[in-house]
């Protein structure tokens, strides 16, 4: 299927889901379950008081912060649990431990450490992204070609030159699909700490119009997001990837 | 003075689940000649590969030693696989064991020039076919001008005509940058055709049933008649 077909169908398939909420809007008749019109009008309304940007700047700035802790953090973890089979058996079960800690649990566990502050919301954030980056990287480590690993140690290549020529390429597609994922993740864990313990943000904005019944609002900010990091996804991450794996046939 | 000595004590697979552990060598030795070309033939699985590996320092689990002529020998590896980097273009998998920047980049174009792949310097190795590749990692081998040359059957899987005309690449090569050569082999033609000395290997353990230098001119090794003698000579044996 070309490209320019297939996104005709996204469009359609969108425009469809679109039609279905408004009817089921206009059949509900209540303020419960605004129409899509409601929704960009209080997408409007927030955005020329300015609340809506900011809140989107806010929140993004939190995402971006322990999006990148988390990354750096996992994939030094995963990488040297992948080399080393005595620290896998020593520090794996630490990640199955952590990868099975309910997100809601380490917030509340970091507010009630560090106090209701920015650090403790990143911290928790970067701690539930942390075990899948790792267990990604580490399946990745893991993986390294061997006969590479020979042909690099007789000619004496540099440790760093290494790392930048032979190891990281090989690790592209784990860090872009944990990359991905954890982009996902780390957004709506980030709206989450927001509603329990930050007083600005779009997870903030979300509880204020929750104790209103404002579904309108609610939908406003939701969709404003979604959209923000769906934009990240197609224009950062996605040509990212694409440059990376030039090379493939 | 030997540009090589090899002394294996003892060299053995461990038991595994597959089967239980076998001595690959024992009691081994072997010295090589500075710019010997040493092809060394033998049945498939009796651990030519491993010899080279354990002159590579890549295998460090045996008891003896590997002592070299030079203090701190430039080593190069051609492997049966050419084990090139496909996320970098031809040329700087050339330059890969060069030092970084224009240096090694200029170094790598005129090694390229010499393989005759200047003209694909800037594209990705598996849009190359087998022979190109073995070229590639022929010219990587030789950039660093190396001391010692390692050589497992880097030219098999070619038709006779590619392997033929690789061959006489390596001979350019070799006579324009003077090496050590261990090349591990089935073809026992292609062994007399490049080697000064063929070591016929059996095992297991490995040992020597075999240490024939072969003398002949350049002259004598393009005529097939003169191949073949020396070859059934070989066999004789």
């Amino acid at each position: 299927m070309s490209t320019s077909r297939r996104l005709l169908l996204t469009a359609a398939s969108l425009l469809a889901l679109l039609l279905f909420w408004q009817v089921a809007a206009l059949w509900a008749q209540s303020r419960l379950l605004p129409g899509p019109l409601d929704v960009f009008a209080a997408m409007l309304r927030a955005t020329r008081t300015g609340v809506l940007p900011e809140s989107v700047a806010i929140t993004l700035a939190r995402v971006a912060t322990s999006f990148l802790i988390a990354m750096t953090l996992g994939s030094a973890i995963g990488i040297v649990l992948g080399r080393s089979i005595a620290l896998n058996e020593l520090f794996g079960p630490w990640l199955v431990v952590l990868l099975n800690l309910p997100a809601l649990v380490v917030i509340i566990l970091c507010y009630v450490w560090f106090g209701l502050t920015e650090v403790a919301a990143i911290t928790a954030v970067a701690i539930n992204k942390i075990p899948n980056v790792a267990v990604t990287m580490r399946e990745g480590a893991a993986a390294l070609s061997r006969d590479l690993d020979e042909m690099v140690q007789v000619y004496r290549v540099p440790r760093l030159r290494v790392l930048r020529e032979v190891v990281l390429p090989q690790l592209v597609p784990f860090f872009a699909a944990s990359a991905r994922s954890g982009l996902a993740l780390t957004w709506k864990i980030v709206l989450v700490v927001e509603l329990l313990g930050r007083s600005n943000g779009v997870g903030f904005e979300l509880q204020t119009a929750f104790q209103l019944f404002d579904v309108a609002g609610i939908l406003a900010y939701a969709l404003a997001f979604t959209a923000v990091v769906q934009l990240i996804e197609i224009g950062l991450l996605q040509p990212w990837e694409r440059r990376a794996n030039r090379w493939r046939r | 003075m030997s540009a090589i000595t090899i002394e294996i004590d003892e060299k053995r697979y461990p038991a595994q689940a597959a089967g239980p552990g076998r001595v690959v060598f024992r009691r081994f030795h072997l010295d090589i000649a500075e710019g010997a070309f040493v092809a060394l033939l033998g049945e498939s699985g009796i651990g030519k590969t491993t010899l080279l590996n354990i002159v590579a320092g890549l295998d460090r689990d045996f008891r003896g030693a590997i002592r070299f002529g030079t203090a701190a020998p430039r080593l190069a590896y051609a492997f049966q696989n050419p084990r090139l980097l496909p996320w970098r273009t031809v040329l700087q998998n050339v330059a890969l064991p060069l030092p970084a920047g224009d240096v090694g980049r200029r170094a790598a174009e005129a090694m390229l020039q010499e393989v005759g792949l200047a003209d694909l310097a800037g594209a990705y190795p598996e849009r190359l076919s087998l022979g190109q590749q073995r070229r590639v990692a022929l010219a990587r081998a030789f950039a660093i001008a190396p001391d010692v040359l390692l050589m497992d059957e880097p030219f098999v899987s070619l038709d006779e005509a590619g392997a033929a005309r690789l061959r006489d690449l390596l001979r350019r090569l070799l006579a324009r940058r003077p090496s050590t050569v261990l090349f591990v082999t089935h073809d026992r033609r292609e062994a007399v055709e490049l080697a000064s000395r063929i070591v016929v290997l059996d095992g297991a353990p490995v040992r020597v049933i075999r240490d024939m230098p072969i003398n002949l001119t350049p002259e004598e090794r393009a005529t097939p008649a003169c191949l073949d003698a020396v070859r059934h000579s070989l066999d004789a044996a």
